[in-house]
């Protein structure tokens, strides 16, 4: 008999706070998977946001900085820019990346830098027990859309591989999922394909994972994978969204 | 650059930073100090260095704190309000003990405020502007050289004490060219390696640079061992100079440019007959309390002045108790005391003789 | 020799092993976990065929799989 499958090396054999279900646990498997399949553990540098994924740096087995929320683009640019050969890579969720950091996240893919962004898009925000994001679905109940969420109120959710393929820095963005094995290899090529487009020195890339949230959705782990595909995944398309960059 | 040269100041810090070593800048603009990243964005590239124009001063300072974990000698320069969009960042940096300079070029404030010198930021710079209990150095510099040795030394001392350093400068001497010697000078040798940097975990157990602490008693732990830090800055940082105090009957107290003015005014003291000294922070965290407790120890009278309403003062008061009366005068907003101004204070102090 | 092995320890009892098994052979055990999950656990070793569709949906990678 021979193993097929296992934890890969650049992720730490630890318990994860994670809440049961939560696909964070997925995301992280695969980052380590392609770090492992690129041979970089060994010159990666994480960037944890604030958020659910605040620990981020227990669960992988290379160097890790927290950022302050939000702020985690411009971390990675401060590391990247002072150590080019650096692989660095930040993991954000939607509060951090497209709410509070929406500066940040623009500029860095404007600029083109050469740094992988993980975004975990799971429509609320959980670490602080399940308010209105960014990302939010219209008619979305959470703490602070009791009634759902007003887009003529609290504004519409922001798409952002769509913001941020307008941008001629963007070199590689594509959002994914996890809702099923035949998901989850696709992002796991996606993932690879945003790593080496920093490694070959293209631009900036960012892959957009639709996420669960079972505890603040009120939903089971399976039913919740189900929300993704059903909800989500309508308003926010799966899909590589990179423009060939026009010239000049 | 051997040799004395003519310089702006802002520029001077420049390539005072550049001498020093310091390979990364990020920066914005915001008057009084665009010549420091203007003169970077030209320098930087001759050196083989980083400039970068962030697109805020919120994610400038949190490009240093990378840039930081990632070993590098960094430096970041900013006006008042710049400054204060840094202080969730600083906060940060001195949590995760990253060594980095930050130089504040003061304008009179609040608010947008204006843009020409002030001195209405140290509260802001030595008591912490940032949240949670932590210290930076702060030195106050009060020429264009000074300026420039003390920008140079920052680093070493940032990297010394794995903390940040600001340099509390302000507009005028930002602005102001003055001859100046830039020596260039190579990092202390004793200055222990970055092990703990995140270059990447080859051969070596992974680095983790955090300051997030949910156990409050590692976070209490994490802050003693910090405070142990900052006793250990304060004892071996103090810093000021004193000029005429030893037969002095009103010392005057003053940092930075404000310094300068208060000498004029001394000078002028002098020629009355009047015995006028001056004693100049130029730490101004640490604050030289017991050095102004001697320095004043004769003097029936102490004149604190600032370019603002009164901050510095009350680390004079702290110093003095009620040993003797702590008189201040101050102009602000932008405005700056004449050698005159300040001379009708000494004389209406020593007439009233309170 | 197992085709799967479940880390019991790891397991928050999600279910996302048991619901994406195209074979359906995995269930959740009977007994507790140390946190009070009832861990994922396989019925029919027989007809498991090794395709590790259970692991790459678990967020705790608390499944090695063998063929």
């Amino acid at each position: 008999m021979q193993k097929v499958f296992g934890r890969p090396e650049a992720l730490a054999d630890v318990p994860t706070h994670y809440c049961p279900g939560c696909t964070h646990g997925i995301i992280h498997r695969l980052i380590a998977e392609v770090i492992d399949e690129l041979g970089v553990r060994e010159r990666t540098v994480g960037i944890s946001p604030v958020g659910c994924a605040v620990l981020a740096y227990d669960y992988f087995n290379c160097d890790f900085v927290e950022a302050s929320h939000g702020r985690a683009p411009a971390v990675a640019t401060g590391i990247k820019r002072a150590s080019p050969n650096s692989v660095v890579f930040t993991y954000q969720g939607d509060g951090d990346l497209a709410s509070i950091g929406a500066g940040e996240i623009v500029h860095a893919a404007s600029r083109g830098e050469r740094i992988t962004v993980i975004f975990v898009n799971n429509a609320i925000y959980g670490m602080t027990g399940g308010q209105m994001a960014p990302t939010t679905l219209p008619g979305q109940k959470t703490t602070t859309s009791p009634r759902g969420r007003d887009p003529e109120v609290a504004g519409h959710p922001i798409r952002v591989c769509e913001l941020l393929s307008s941008l001629s820095g963007a070199a590689y963005i594509a959002r994914v999922s996890v809702t099923s094995p035949a998901n989850v290899a696709k992002a796991r090529r996606a993932v690879k394909k945003a790593f080496e487009t920093q490694l070959e020195g293209r631009g900036f890339s960012l892959v957009e994972f639709l996420s669960t949230c079972p505890t603040n959705w009120g939903m089971t782990p399976v039913e919740a994978l189900k929300w993704v595909d059903d909800k989500m995944a309508v308003y926010y398309p799966l899909g590589e969204y990179t423009r060939v960059p026009e010239v000049g | 650059m051997a040799g004395k040269v003519l310089m702006k100041g802002n520029e001077a810090v420049a390539e005072a930073a550049i001498m020093a070593g310091c390979r990364c800048f990020f920066g914005y603009p915001i008057t009084p100090q665009n010549e420091i990243p203007e003169y970077m964005s030209r320098r930087m590239p001759e050196v083989g260095g980083v400039f970068l124009q962030a697109e805020s001063e919120v994610a400038g300072s949190n490009m240093v704190y990378g840039a930081a974990c990632a070993g590098a000698r960094v430096m970041t320069t900013s006006s008042s309000p710049g400054i204060s969009l840094m202080q969730e960042a600083i906060s940060y940096m001195a949590g995760a003990e990253l060594p980095c300079v930050v130089v504040n070029i003061v304008r009179g404030g609040p608010g947008l405020g204006g843009i020409q010198g002030a001195q209405s930021d140290y509260f802001q710079a030595t008591k912490g502007g940032g949240h949670g209990d932590y210290h930076l150095l702060v030195f106050g510099p009060s020429t264009v050289q000074e300026l420039v040795d003390l920008t140079m030394e920052a680093f070493d001392l940032a990297d010394m004490y794995r903390n940040p350093v600001m340099i509390l400068g302000d507009a005028i001497l930002g602005q102001m060219m003055e001859p100046v010697e830039m020596r260039k000078r190579p990092p202390r040798a004793d200055l222990p390696p970055k092990t703990w940097a995140a270059t990447g975990a080859a051969g070596r157990p992974k680095n983790i640079i955090t300051s997030l602490y949910l156990d409050p008693a590692k976070l209490e732990k994490h802050n003693l061992r910090l405070a142990e830090k900052h006793r250990r800055m304060a004892a071996e940082q103090v810093r000021y100079a004193t000029h005429m105090t030893e037969d002095a009957d009103v010392v005057l107290v003053a940092y930075g440019t404000t310094a300068r003015i208060a000498r004029a005014a001394l000078d002028r003291a002098r020629e009355r007959g009047l015995r006028v000294g001056l004693f100049r922070p130029i730490s101004l965290w640490p604050f030289p309390y017991e050095a102004l407790a001697a320095a004043t120890a004769g003097a029936s009278h102490v004149l604190v002045v600032e370019m603002s309403l009164g901050q510095m003062v009350e680390d004079v008061r702290l110093a003095l108790g009620d040993t003797k009366p702590v008189h201040f005068y101050g102009r602000t907003g932008g405005m700056s005391p004449s050698p005159r101004e300040i001379l009708d204070e000494i004389v209406k102090i020593v007439e009233r003789g309170a | 020799m197992p085709k799967v092995v479940f880390n019991e320890e790891r397991c928050k009892g999600c279910e996302l092993c048991v619901t994406f098994c195209p074979r359906k052979v995995l269930t959740m055990a009977e007994h507790f976990n140390s946190k009070g999950f009832h861990p994922a656990t396989i019925t029919d070793e027989e007809r498991c065929n090794s395709c590790t569709a259970c692991a790459r949906m678990c967020p705790e990678v608390a499944i090695e799989v063998y063929r």
